[in-house]
């Protein structure tokens, strides 16, 4: 099963740029392990949130706002796909992922991904 | 004509938990396996009025229940041909069932326990869902238990049961490498259930009783399954020795009683001499563990004819150990009165002085509460009295309220005369 990782960091502008390469070759290893398993179904960092815009359609019209959807401390940096069988093998990946920028650790959401058609057994 | 019910109630008590543990392997629902299980336990009622108690009791249930959910699966088959999904195999996975079902599974109910007290899922969902499926009570007694309302608790094991299947949370015994932290989350489960029937006096009090019952049989279950591991052997010895001072812990007007207070001869010696046996056995694995710690410290106390027998050195002794593996302001505390009693007053009371010289305990209403204690004994009533009630304020529990009140209500009168404080 597909499991999506969130990656949930700190925006810290001041990071330097050995910081942000050692964050960047750290994923770039777990990138190729996993694809080396060929459990990578995807992967992307994205760019910080003060980027982020916020369409809303509301009785057919467009709402357009600046910013991300919630003003947190952690924002959402990036994310993973990673096909594992059961949520043990999700939460030992996620541990590898590095979260951290600067020295502040951040955090990852783990959300199985619904896959169509159900394939279980029972329990549509 | 004699009612076969009562049978049926005692095969569900003793036997459901390991049932569903199976029924839940082959099926992979929480949901089947409980309805299949239900079902069975109803048709029990019915046949065993008409063709007596069969000899195996629970072999019978199984195998209904195992028939049901073959049943199951082709109805869910029919549905969806129905609705013109992808056809499955039916046949062949009604066939699985069989075997998988046929297969020793001893080990289910292990894996069964893991999946309830996955850290994946909440604490309080975690205990209902293990009371619920391996301890076999109904929704209705745990939410009484926890004074919950029955929709809430309902609906926080249908959550946690979707999110077993939808996130995948595995039915398995977690590897080596994980296995330490996962054994702690169960055992801490069970502690949990123990101390909710043991600490609070509000709520039903057969059915408090009742938790402490159950979280002994899963102690039990939990040592049976992995009988090897000293802290499984410490927390059911741990158990034993509480509940061992159900009967003298409290007055019959409710209010609790401590240690020093209690009438021993209500102590049951039964389960002191089990619990005691448990923790020689795990603390001769040196591999010591908090439970193991705290085992012992009960263990000492049990060991006491008298209060005054106490073997305070080495109740301080294991504190100082606890204190190493699980270090918290209340081991702290203990490890002080601990001090206090075999050392002196003195030096109990300048170890709690120098705890609480940072200033992070003073709002805890634990540490003004035993630093009343030393004082009372010492006999400087005026500042012990002070103590009790900058504790009182800080406490919202029941029982330590009226723990707190009642020792006000003893130095009022007194201070009036102390002269120790000035």
């Amino acid at each position: 099963m597909r499991y999506m990782m969130l990656i949930y960091s700190q925006e810290n502008e001041a990071v330097t740029p050995e910081d942000m390469q050692a964050v960047a070759a750290a994923h770039g290893a777990l990138m190729d392990e996993t694809r080396r398993r060929g459990i990578l179904s995807g992967a992307d960092p994205l760019q910080a949130s003060s980027t982020a815009t916020v369409l809303r359609v509301q009785d057919g019209e467009a709402l357009i706002t600046d910013g991300p959807y919630a003003e947190t401390k952690e924002q959402l940096a990036g994310y993973y796909i990673l096909d594992c069988k059961d949520l043990d093998e999700a939460l030992a990946w996620a541990a590898k992922i590095p979260t951290a920028c600067a020295g502040m650790a951040g955090c990852v959401e783990i959300r199985p991904i619904r896959e169509f058609p159900q394939r279980a057994l029972v329990n549509a | 004509m004699h009612d076969h019910r009562a049978t049926v109630e005692s095969v569900f008590r003793q036997e459901s938990g390991r049932i569903i543990a199976g029924l839940i392997r082959v099926s992979r629902s929480f949901d089947l396996a409980e309805e299949a299980m239900q079902d069975a336990f109803a048709a029990a009622v019915i046949n065993w009025q008409a063709d007596g108690v069969p000899a195996n009791p629970a072999a019978w249930i199984t195998a209904t229940a195992r028939r049901k959910l073959i049943d199951y699966a082709r109805r869910e088959q029919t549905r969806r041909n129905n609705e013109g999904q992808i056809l499955y195999e039916y046949e062949s996975r009604s066939c699985t069932i069989d075997e998988e079902m046929s297969r020793p599974f001893e080990d289910d109910r292990l894996s069964l326990i893991f999946t309830c007290c996955h850290p994946a899922i909440n604490k309080q969902a975690q205990v209902a869902l293990t009371l619920r499926t391996l301890g076999g009570l109904t929704t209705a007694e745990i939410a009484r238990a926890f004074l919950l309302p029955e929709p809430t608790l309902a609906q926080r094991l249908v959550r946690a049961q979707r999110k077993i299947q939808q996130a995948r949370i595995p039915y398995q015994v977690p590897d080596a490498g994980a296995l330490p932290e996962r054994l702690s989350a169960v055992q801490a489960v069970l502690y949990l259930v123990f101390n909710e029937g043991y600490s609070a006096t509000s709520g039903d009090s057969l059915l408090r009783r009742e938790l402490c019952a159950e979280a002994i049989r899963l102690a039990r279950t939990l040592l049976e399954l992995m009988p090897q591991n000293p802290e499984n052997m410490a927390l059911l010895g741990l158990m034993l020795l509480h509940d061992s001072r159900r009967d003298a812990r409290s007055t019959a007007d409710g209010q609790l009683l401590t240690l020093e207070e209690q009438d021993r001869s209500l102590w049951h010696q039964e389960q002191i001499a089990e619990g005691i046996a448990l923790v020689e056995r795990a603390l001769g694995r040196r591999n010591f563990g908090p439970y193991q710690m705290q085992a012992a410290i009960a263990a000492v106390h049990a060991e006491a004819r008298t209060a005054q027998e106490t073997d305070w050195k080495q109740i301080a002794g294991l504190y100082v150990m606890l204190d190493r593996c699980q270090p918290s302001p209340v081991v702290s505390l203990n490890m002080a009165v601990a001090v206090a009693m075999s050392e002196g007053l003195d030096q109990g009371l300048a170890m709690i002085d120098s705890l609480g010289a940072g200033g992070e305990l003073d709002s805890y209403h634990l540490y003004h509460a035993a630093r009343a204690d030393l004082l009372r004994r010492m006999g400087r009533n005026r500042e012990a009295l002070k103590n009790y009630q900058r504790g009182l304020a800080l406490t919202t529990n029941a029982v330590e309220l009226r723990y707190l009140r009642r020792r006000i209500a003893e130095l009022a009168p007194s201070t009036a005369t102390d002269s120790q404080d000035s």
